[in-house]
């Protein structure tokens, strides 16, 4: 290899996608390389000119501008551009205009079909409408927790007794077999949901499961006889997990019902059991044996001590390589283990409620993805007996003891005083429906922006049924407000996306620069916000960004693949704003949304680069999809064209 | 001035294509010139870069030279040729430095007479493009007539006194100079950065011959045309 190709492979290899080549091929690349010169202000690429290379600018920036003449990206040193006119019709799709005096190294079709062959890696990074689905992917696959399934787990079979065997037997049974529990079953007659085919080829059934620990609370501290029935003292249906569930999924369980045993069953035949103690040794998560820890403080100061374990626990499960879809879930179930726990704390103080409530979470916390630093959005919902006279003391010190105790855990009071402190946001059932009612009948998009926010909501603690009572209310009335729609998708393009990065700043739609992006209102709450819209129109009951677009895909409401793109994009952003957040704790800095792009690297910036387009297509379709009737604003200029031939 | 040199150069190559002694330099004289009216846009080129154990061509010698094809279209860099040659006088230490050539490479490298007949073919039809044409021209010049008998000249397109002519000759630059602003440095370096031309790691010949190739692109393009003949662009 000449000198002169070890500069130009030297240039190379310091960008995407060429970093990741093996040095082969980058000889190979190297090797082949032509060299022209631009100036500033000239064509380089006119459309539908055939294209014969992949072209790389070594110096200067290039833009691309769309048919309509709109700026497409702007691109500078080590950016390549050509490869998706490469990989179609080898005809130009946008043309592309040197900003710049600009000099480029041109890569040779041949050599480009060559790479694209035998380099998976290159070939998906050129493809661009693949390329951020397999990163997303590979992060995915990187992260054991959630592709284990529990069976791989298992190891033997369980221990299983009668209901009316003795708790001696039963405890003999376990001290010669070396277990800490034992599953109860009992023989039925007929065949029905809950039962399953024995070895003997009788039916049995599951009833309960009996751990060491029982056997200390249970039958020791209740002066039981060791000749009493396990039948009499066992935990009755029992919480079990399916043998292909996650090891992830079985984890969230045992800490969001707070057991340490789970039978694991293939359909309704009990294949073993998991203990806490199988995931840690499988793999160590601290942060989400946390939630453990929260359940046995006793004030809310003693809580407040592992909110610092609770970031080092993030920091650690993002330095393992979890996704964001997991850390999201462990930050949700910690969080709603906080509120759980100072709820219980608050009725020992205050003791129990007079009537009936239900403390629900809103935002991001109920859709299950709260970030390390996010605020509290909560509210009460209360039983309509609710009498302000009697019993408004009591629920206004419950949602002060609440929000406070939040507060010194970590999450900060709502700014916008969306918190169960508000008399507006402690309420009886009843108000609650005539609020959501009004909402939806009613819709003013200035005071929808304010209220998109109880549009996600969750019970935490107390009777869960009347939230879900809402719910079910926003599900049955949501998809037939064209109004309320029309205006929620009006919010949800307030806040656009960049166009992407060029050099230390970020690229606005209309060219202006920045210095920094805020990823969270640029890229995932325009992402969140236009999601809701879709799924409040089916009628979806998920809160989950994730979930709800599964939802949305079962509808056609979307075209094809559109889900799935939005749900690679969603991943990728808020994976990068997790990583973010956990580098600026690592730096003991205090964690935020902003991110500079002198610190995106060059492959993260094409992605994100691709999350944005994604975003700013799902908008643009809001518009077509829910239109404001009378008001036009939303509508599309076609649209507008019709209506005043009519 | 300008038009004698357009005219001059291909009576001259006519001249020494009858007269040369040696068969391989008749035959280059033969076919290397360019007609001058040639747009520069058209012209087959080949960017040359010496690396010189000095700069007297009397004392001093060759000790690499980089060669690289191209068009105002497009740089060829892989078909590029380098050579490490041996110089006859014994290289100083401070030259290593400078180069980058050891003692050793050079120790089994060739006399230049063994690549007389791949430079020849390299430059053949091409119209040579340097960086300062004085030394190539002559310590060219110089090692052809050590060996051959006779000498070898050539037009030749300088990137460095296109580059004097722009910031140097001009009324613009002759203003400055009066005002006693420093005079703009016309060395490779600093006049590819005038260019926005990324920085290269100096003082070697094929990198050089690279570097030269892509700042008469720009030059061109910002001070001239594909349209002007080579003939007034030559010396």
């Amino acid at each position: 290899m000449n000198i002169e190709q070890l500069d130009i492979r030297g240039h190379l290899a310091q960008f995407a996608p060429f970093d990741h080549l093996s040095d082969d091929l980058l000889d190979r690349i190297a090797g082949s390389i032509e060299i022209r010169y631009f100036q500033a202000g000239s064509e380089l690429l006119s459309k539908d000119q055939p294209i014969d290379s992949l072209w790389y600018i070594r110096s200067g920036a290039v833009e691309m501008y769309q048919r309509s003449g709109r700026l497409f990206n702007r691109l500078g040193e080590g950016d390549i551009f050509g490869y998706s006119d490469l990989l179609h019709q080898r005809r130009v799709r946008y043309p592309v205009q040197a900003i710049e005096d600009t000099l480029i190294y041109f890569v040779p079709a041949e050599i480009f079909d060559e790479i694209c062959d035998v380099d998976d890696d290159f070939s998906e990074f050129v493809d661009t409408g693949g390329r951020l689905k397999v990163t997303v992917q590979q992060q995915r696959d990187d992260s054991g927790l959630m592709t284990t399934r529990v069976r791989k787990l298992i190891t033997r079979q369980p221990q299983m007794v009668e209901a009316d065997t003795t708790l001696q037997a039963a405890a003999q049974r376990m001290r010669d077999e070396n277990t800490t529990c034992v599953l109860v079953v009992d023989l039925t007659e007929s065949q029905s949901p809950y039962t399953f085919v024995g070895r003997d080829g009788r039916h049995w059934k599951l009833n309960g499961i009996l751990t060491d620990r029982d056997f200390c609370t249970r039958v020791l501290a209740e002066g039981k006889s060791p000749q009493t029935p396990v039948g009499e003292v066992m935990s009755s249906r029992p919480i079990v997990i399916q043998s292909d569930e996650s090891v992830y999924e079985a984890m969230l369980c045992m800490l969001r019902n707070q057991v340490h045993h789970l039978p694991v069953l293939h359909r309704r035949q009990p294949m073993g059991i998991l203990h806490l103690s199988d995931i840690v040794r499988h793999e160590t998560h601290s942060s989400l044996f946390l939630v453990n820890n929260i359940f046995v403080q006793n004030t809310p100061t003693q809580l407040s001590r592992l909110s610092t374990e609770v970031r080092n626990g993030f920091v650690r499960m993002v330095a393992d390589g979890a996704n964001s879809e997991m850390i999201s879930r462990a930050l949700a179930t910690i969080g709603r283990g906080f509120t759980q726990r100072l709820l219980e704390l608050a009725e020992a103080e205050l003791g129990p409620p007079p009537v009936p409530y239900c403390f629900m979470v809103l935002g991001s916390m109920a859709r299950e993805e709260p970030t390390i630093n996010a605020d509290q959005d909560n509210a009460l919902v209360l039983d309509d007996a609710y009498d302000p006279e009697q019993h408004g003391d009591y629920f206004e010190a419950l949602a002060t003891f609440v929000c406070d105790g939040l507060a010194g855990c970590g999450y900060a009071y709502c700014k916008g005083d969306v918190m169960a402190t508000n008399p507006r946001w402690r309420q009886p059932l009843a108000v609650w429906k005539r609020y959501f009612e009004k909402w939806m009948r009613e819709p003013n998009p200035e005071r929808l922006l304010h209220s998109s926010i109880f549009f996600d909501l969750a019970p935490v603690h107390g009777e869960a049924p009347m939230v879900e009572a809402l719910q079910d209310l926003i599900a049955e009335q949501a998809p037939r407000s064209e109004l309320f729609l029309a205006a929620l998708a009006r919010n949800a393009k307030n806040r656009t996306p960049p166009l992407g990065f060029f050099r230390k700043f970020v690229m606005e739609q209309d060219g202006e620069h920045r210095k920094s992006i805020n990823l969270k209102r640029r890229g995932t709450a325009p992402l969140t916000d236009l999601v809701r819209v879709h799924a409040l129109a089916c009628g979806s009951k998920s809160q989950n960004t994730f979930a709800r677009l599964d939802d949305i895909a079962a509808t056609k409401l979307v075209g094809q693949g559109v889900a799935e793109r939005l749900r690679y994009a969603f991943e990728f952003l808020s994976m990068v704003r997790i990583r973010h957040q956990a580098e600026a704790i690592e730096h003991g800095q205090e964690p935020d949304n902003s991110v500079d792009p002198e610190h995106v690297g060059s492959r993260e910036r094409h992605h994100l680069k691709d999350a944005f387009e994604a975003i700013s297509h799902a908008q643009k379709f809001l518009s077509f999809r829910y239109t404001l009737p009378g008001k036009g604003s939303s509508r599309s200029q076609g649209a507008e064209r019709g209506e005043t031939a009519s | 001035m300008r038009r004698r040199q357009r005219e001059e150069w291909p009576r001259y190559l006519a001249a020494r294509a009858a007269e040369a002694k040696d068969a391989r330099l008749a035959d280059f004289f033969a076919g290397g010139g360019l007609d001058p009216e040639m747009p520069i846009g058209e012209a087959p080129l080949v960017a040359m870069d010496f690396e010189t154990t000095g700069l007297d061509a009397g004392r001093h010698d060759i000790v690499s030279v980089g060669v690289v094809p191209f068009t105002l279209a497009r740089i060829r860099p892989a078909e590029g040729r380098y050579w490490v040659l041996s110089p006859r006088r014994r290289l100083s230490d401070e030259s290593v430095t400078f180069h980058h050539i050891t003692h050793a490479e050079v120790e089994n490298a060739p006399d230049f007479s063994t690549i007389i007949d791949e430079l020849l073919a390299s430059l053949h039809g091409r119209l040579v493009v340097v960086h300062y044409r004085q030394l190539e021209r002559t310590f060219l010049d110089a090692a052809i007539r050590e060996r051959l008998g006779e000498g070898l000249l050539f037009p030749m397109l300088d990137t460095m006194s296109l580059e004097a002519r722009i910031h140097r000759q001009s009324w613009w630059a002759r203003l400055r100079r009066w005002a006693g602003r420093p005079v703009a440095s016309i060395r490779l370096h600093e006049s590819r950065q005038r260019y926005n031309l990324p920085a290269y790691t100096g003082h070697h010949a094929l990198i050089d011959s690279l570097a030269t190739a892509e700042l008469l692109q720009a030059q061109i393009l910002h001070h001239y045309s594909w349209e002007t003949p080579v003939g007034a662009l030559w010396r």
